[in-house]
């Protein structure tokens, strides 16, 4: 390729051709007062409420899939993190290690996506940096977020407080993202439906606190393992039992018969723009209703129920009727033949 | 190691020479579309057909008739078991 | 998906559950043969709904778990030439040899893909000609004419830079070898749905009629496997042993013999290690002369070297029937998923494994439900 359409050394040197790619590209779409200040440091207001946190670095392959891309990930990631401690996020720095013949015209699309989500969500990007290594040395483009959040006072959502017949709600439906990212290296034409469901949950978060703050005990994205690894985690988190219902689990026809085709289990595939809800169960059916009021949650769904079970075990009820544990994931997911 | 769906065939494609052009059949199931070698099918399908895919090859052809046959077999079995509480021929 | 949904409604599987039920007049013991078959009962909790007179037993029929360590062994050392991609699907990933993995040998720095296809790794071969791309030929009959088709089309299209490691192997011998162990005690065989596609329903005849078993071919749905129960469990009843085909959608009675004839134009068959069994004679497909410049063992001078089985690992009598995954001294602690040291634990539908995420570590407590294993 050009010598001016790819990333070189020189970018991440912190000189003249550093100061060009980021006042050429990066500020070009990445619009944010205090990040034109170029200081070292973002120095933000005062806020009332507790400070939450939250980092993730994003190493999806491929960078570009449909419905998204890695800075999508990267910008919807953070602000999800944030959104299930019940945090309303107020910012987010940048960071990206590139290696050296990374395409510009890929770098602008991957930034031009990070400034689009950041609009979009209303949360700023406002601090970053930039490191180019030599090539060889990274896979093409690793990107990562570091959030600022701020929780309200009465606000006490986490893993260990689901308690025995609260209600297990998810927003919307399942595997899209890990069948989407796992169909391209399958090499399997995708069609139908088929996309990455990346989005930021913060609204929908915030519209549910809003409502039902007293009633919603825990909140996580289920996101590398799938909706079963992020149950076990919870369940063993809260030292309860957890079981769902295959029959109500929503799930696109496409999604799972591309998972079919390729010998994946659904469960055990990632989420980018899902909620799971546990919640008391006398406010289920009004949550329920919330979430699908909203553009985020139209096919949240009530899956299933806490029971009593002081290891953690979560088991599904299977279509035909059938009992079946779902165990955490070990290691990644692989297509089989068998 | 019996990984194998059944997928309707939407497409004939090729056949025009065995090297660089070899007949394949373009599979459809809720909008996912493969393409599928048909080296090993029992018989070449014709659009509407059914194959059973195995690693991306056809391993049967089946009819709408046949993938209906068994299925139809099941249910007059269901009802019978239903309606009649056994199924004939059984030893008490 | 619309085509198997039906196979999958309880309006079928119900009345299914509920004859098997009635139909059991004593304990009956039923092997499955076909990892598909493994992964399917566990999938759709079906042993959960089974009454526990009719014990489901996990014979060798995953070809992950009986590839034996030393062609592991053979793909990896191939993994590890600077030249040579290895392109592979996806179960073998993970599974151990003498030392790591196709996993652990990526992790160092060889290259491996995973492919969906055979086909997708020759296809791997034309795009990166500077590369060798090997492909690890295991599997049985349902698998081994997709291989066969493609090196017949490596072979018109001249291309010179993809090999396999043949190894796999065959059905009807290793079942013959099974049964002919007095101490292997099973009512009734659950055959393999897609293998029987090719082989042909009849294959089992000689079975049934030798060892008095009573055989049911089964596709892999739930209502598939349940009528495959009750048809073994009616034969057993009516001491009729024979070959009932419940998967007329699939498999005929002689079955696929344009695939069998692509089988014989690239593969002969070979006495054959299985992982846990020990050889079985005329149970493995090796390459035949003519196509021996695709043998990857031969073109990278890479020797098979027998592997030593883990000290304690019990595989062999799990995979017979004999024993329980619990009963194993290494079954949950040394033995685990993310550490598998023996077949049965380390594909996921091995019988340890699939026992090992039903029941966790405790399983010795279940024994109890799950004596049906």
């Amino acid at each position: 390729m050009k010598a001016d359409s790819i990333v070189s050394l020189d970018h991440g040197s912190g000189g003249l051709a550093s100061q060009n790619l980021i006042s050429g590209l990066f500020l070009k779409y990445l619009t944010c007062p205090q990040l034109r200040d170029l200081e070292d440091c973002a120095v933000l207001g005062e806020y009332a409420g507790r400070i939450a946190f939250s980092t993730d670095s994003y190493v999806v392959d491929p960078l570009f899939f449909p419905g998204g891309d890695i800075g999508e990930l990267a910008v919807h990631g953070t602000i999800n993190d944030l959104a299930m401690r019940g945090a309303r996020p107020i910012a987010l720095s940048l960071a990206l290690i590139i290696e050296e013949g990374f395409p510009l015209a890929d770098l602008e699309r991957v930034i031009a996506s990070v400034a689009r989500c950041c609009e979009a969500a209303g949360v700023a990007v406002v601090t970053g940096d930039t490191k180019v290594v030599p090539r060889g040395k990274a896979d093409r483009l690793f990107v990562n977020t570091t959030g600022i959040g701020i929780a309200s006072h009465r606000i006490e959502i986490s893993g260990k407080r689901a308690r025995v017949g609260d209600a297990v709600l998810i927003s919307g439906t399942l595997a899209d993202h890990g069948i989407t990212i796992m169909s391209c290296q399958a090499g399997i034409a995708i069609g139908g439906d088929i996309a990455s469901d990346t989005q930021p949950l913060h609204r929908l978060v915030a519209a549910l606190l809003e409502e039902e703050d007293g009633a919603v005990h825990v909140l996580r994205d289920p996101t590398r393992g799938g909706l079963a690894t992020t149950l076990c985690e919870i369940a063993r988190s809260s030292k309860v039992g957890i079981t769902i219902e295959e029959e109500l689990l929503p799930i696109r026809p496409a999604v799972n018969t591309a998972c079919e085709l390729i010998g994946l289990d659904p469960l055990y595939l990632a989420n980018e723009g899902k909620c799971l809800i546990i919640c008391d169960q006398a406010r289920a059916e009004a949550v329920l209703q919330l979430l699908r009021r909203m553009p985020e949650g139209r096919e949240a769904a009530l899956i299933g129920r806490v029971v009593e079970n002081r290891e953690g075990r979560v088991s599904l009820t299977t279509r035909i009727g059938g009992s079946r544990l779902l165990e955490p994931l070990t290691g990644q997911p692989l297509p089989r033949i068998c | 190691m019996c990984l194998a769906i059944p997928m309707q065939v939407v497409e004939i494609r090729g056949g025009g020479d065995p090297l660089f052009d070899p007949q394949i059949a373009l599979v459809e199931s809720d909008g996912i579309r493969k393409e599928i070698r048909l080296e090993m099918a029992d018989r070449i399908p014709e659009v509407g057909e059914y194959v059973i895919i195995h690693a991306g090859f056809a391993i049967r052809t089946l009819t709408v008739e046949d993938a209906e046959y068994n299925l139809s077999l099941m249910r007059q079995m269901a009802d019978m078991l239903e309606q009649q509480g056994r199924l004939p021929g059984v030893p008490e | 998906m619309k085509e198997t949904d039906a196979f999958r409604s309880r309006e079928i599987t119900a009345p299914l559950v509920d004859e098997i039920t009635r139909s059991l007049v004593r304990p009956v013991r039923i092997m499955e043969v076909c990892g598909t078959h493994t992964m399917s009962i566990f999938r759709h909790g079906i042993r959960s709904l089974l009454p526990e007179s009719i014990a489901l037993l996990s014979g060798p029929g995953c070809p992950v778990c009986v590839t034996p360590a030393s062609h592991i062994d053979a793909f990896i050392a191939a993994a590890r030439l600077p030249q040579v991609t290895i392109a592979t699907f996806g179960d073998l990933i993970r599974v151990p040899g003498s030392d790591g993995s196709l996993a652990t040998a990526r992790a160092n720095g060889a290259r491996v893909e995973i492919v969906y296809s055979p086909m997708d790794a020759l296809t791997l071969a034309q795009n990166e000609p500077e590369r060798t791309v090997l492909f690890p030929a295991i599997g049985f009959e349902t698998t081994a004419p997709t291989i066969a088709a493609t090196i017949l089309q490596a072979e018109r299209m001249g291309i010179t830079n993809f090999l396999i490691i043949a190894a796999g192997k065959t059905m009807p011998q290793a079942l013959e070898a099974l049964l002919a162990d007095p101490e292997l005690q099973v009512d009734g065989l659950l055959c393999p749905g897609h293998v029987s596609a090719i082989i042909g329903s009849e294959a089992y005849r000689p079975l049934a009629e030798k060892y008095r078993l009573a055989c049911a071919v089964a596709g892999f749905e739930p209502a598939d496997i349940l009528a495959g129960l009750l048809a073994l469990i009616r034969q057993v009843n009516e001491g009729a042993p024979r070959v009932d085909n419940c998967y007329t959608r699939a498999v005929g009675v002689e079955g696929n013999a344009k695939a069998r004839a692509l089988m014989d134009e690239v593969f002969a068959p070979a006495d054959s290690e299985w992982r846990g069994l020990g050889t079985i004679p005329g149970s493995g497909l090796v390459l035949r002369e003519k196509y021996s410049r695709f043998d990857g063992l031969r073109q990278l001078g890479i020797p098979l070297q027998p592997a030593k089985e883990p000290k304690g690992c019990r595989c062999g009598d799990i995979l017979k029937g004999r024993l329980l995954p619990p009963d194993c001294p290494l079954y949950g602690s040394a033995c685990t998923p993310l550490q598998p040291v023996g077949p049965c634990m380390v594909s996921n539908e091995g019988t340890c494994a699939a026992y090992y995420r039903y029941s966790g570590q405790k399983g010795r407590q279940q024994t109890n439900r799950l004596n049906n294993l």
